[in-house]
């Protein structure tokens, strides 16, 4: 009895260190990971929309579309809908702002919406599967290989950044770009920061789209574009009191 | 043991039925390896013109999936998004402008060895399936 048990024992224990060396040698021997050398860094990305150059709905459409077209996001009407950028008025976006009398110029602008990229973001607290986390210079990424589906971050998110997608939005794609994956059902999407760009050194698509009326840079260092625009115009942000700590600053 | 001459030969004969469809496949005449079709031709990556996969044919067979999980793992959360491979030369960590871009025939490709081994991957749910090879998406 005892001879066999002890037979048993080291059988066992060869066997899971076997199974742990063969484990082990599926990594290729000496493959490293590295950043791209000509990507974009910051210790906290902002963006700067002046408004003030926004007076017409049309000149917004081709922005839209540019960031759009780009992440293969779907056009899809009614109640399901898909967005990463949009507009809507000053009274939507800014909703806690107590003044019903605005002036005639505000009261008909329209104002650029989209993931502000919180410092300290409600959608990443309440993940429950790590789908969603802050990555490189506060960016808020979604991975959506773990995304549930659930949409608890749809419901912390205090400006409706997030879309679900009801169904494969696939059909609802005019014009694919081959070069930037699409998302399935079930599971939700925003706006990235382009981070996808960011990392091989160029600009979001929504800033190089919009002839200098949108300002990106790293909201820490008191050189950049934004920090300057910042220092010579009024702005505002959305919800400031709830104390996410938004990236996105417009000027008024 | 208790009735030996029974359990022993009965536990051998159920452990042959149990793997029939396996050697009863193997032994057929209609058997065959899998045959996926190669890139025929070269593609360029980081300025150079490769017709090498990133890491031996062999490995990659086996391991493909582990890569490609450590390749979003790296690009994703650490922002990395490049690969050096065992011999030094450097790739862009993507499915889908990396492997596909030479592996464009996914029927002759990705699905034949997958059919085969009745695997299901949803890789193609999000990332596009490179056009004119196939009639998906
Ligand atoms: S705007 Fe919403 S989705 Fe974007 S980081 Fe803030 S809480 Fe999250
Ligand atoms: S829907 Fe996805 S990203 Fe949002 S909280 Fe659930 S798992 Fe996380």
């Amino acid at each position: 009895m005892n001879s066999s048990r002890r037979y048993f024992l080291k059988v066992a224990s060869l066997s899971t260190f076997a199974l742990a060396a063969g484990a082990a040698g599926t990594k290729a021997a000496g493959a490293e990971y590295e950043a791209y050398p000509e990507g974009l860094k910051a210790k906290r990305w902002a963006m700067v929309i002046d408004t003030r150059r926004f007076q017409n709905p049309e000149s917004m459409r081709p922005i839209i579309e540019a960031c759009h077209k780009a992440h293969n996001v779907p056009t899809i009407p009614g109640p399901k809908e898909v967005k990463w950028i949009w507009d809507d008025t000053f009274e939507h976006a800014f909703a806690d702002d107590p003044s019903p009398l605005l002036p005639r110029g505000i009261e008909e602008r329209r104002f650029f919406l989209m993931c502000n990229h919180c410092t300290n973001p409600s959608c990443v607290r309440v993940c429950p599967a790590g789908a969603t986390y802050t990555t490189q210079g506060g960016l808020v990424a979604i991975d959506y290989h773990r995304c549930v589906g659930c949409r608890f971050c749809m419901a912390a998110c205090p400006y409706g950044s997030r879309s679900f997608n009801f169904q494969d939005p696939r059909p609802f794609i005019k014009e694919l770009n081959a070069a930037y994956p699409t998302r399935m059902r079930g599971v939700v999407e925003k706006c990235t920061f382009c981070a996808e760009r960011l990392e091989k050194g160029l600009m979001p698509a929504c800033v190089e789209a919009s002839n200098g009326a949108i300002l990106f840079g790293d909201l820490n260092d008191p050189d950049s574009v934004v920090r300057q625009a910042l220092a010579r115009n009024f702005s505002i942000r959305r919800k400031p009191s709830l104390g996410t700590d938004p990236g996105v600053y417009y000027i008024i | 043991m208790f009735n030996a001459k029974y359990v022993i030969p009965g536990i051998i004969v159920f452990a042959g039925l149990f793997t029939a469809p396996f050697w009863i496949n193997m032994l057929s005449p209609k058997h065959e390896k899998v045959v996926v079709e190669l890139p025929a031709h070269p593609v360029t990556f980081f300025g150079e013109e490769r017709s090498q996969c990133i890491e031996p044919r062999e490995w990659m067979a086996a391991n493909h999936m582990e890569l490609l999980i450590e390749w979003r793992d790296s690009a994703l959360r650490e922002n990395k998004r490049i690969y050096t491979a065992t011999d030094g030369k450097k790739w862009e960590t993507s499915l889908q402008n990396t492997c596909m871009a030479c592996h464009s025939n996914k029927t002759e490709f990705c699905d034949k060895c997958h059919d085969a081994n009745s695997v299901n991957p949803y890789c193609w749910d999000c990332h596009v399936i490179p056009q004119g090879n196939n009639n998906e998406f």
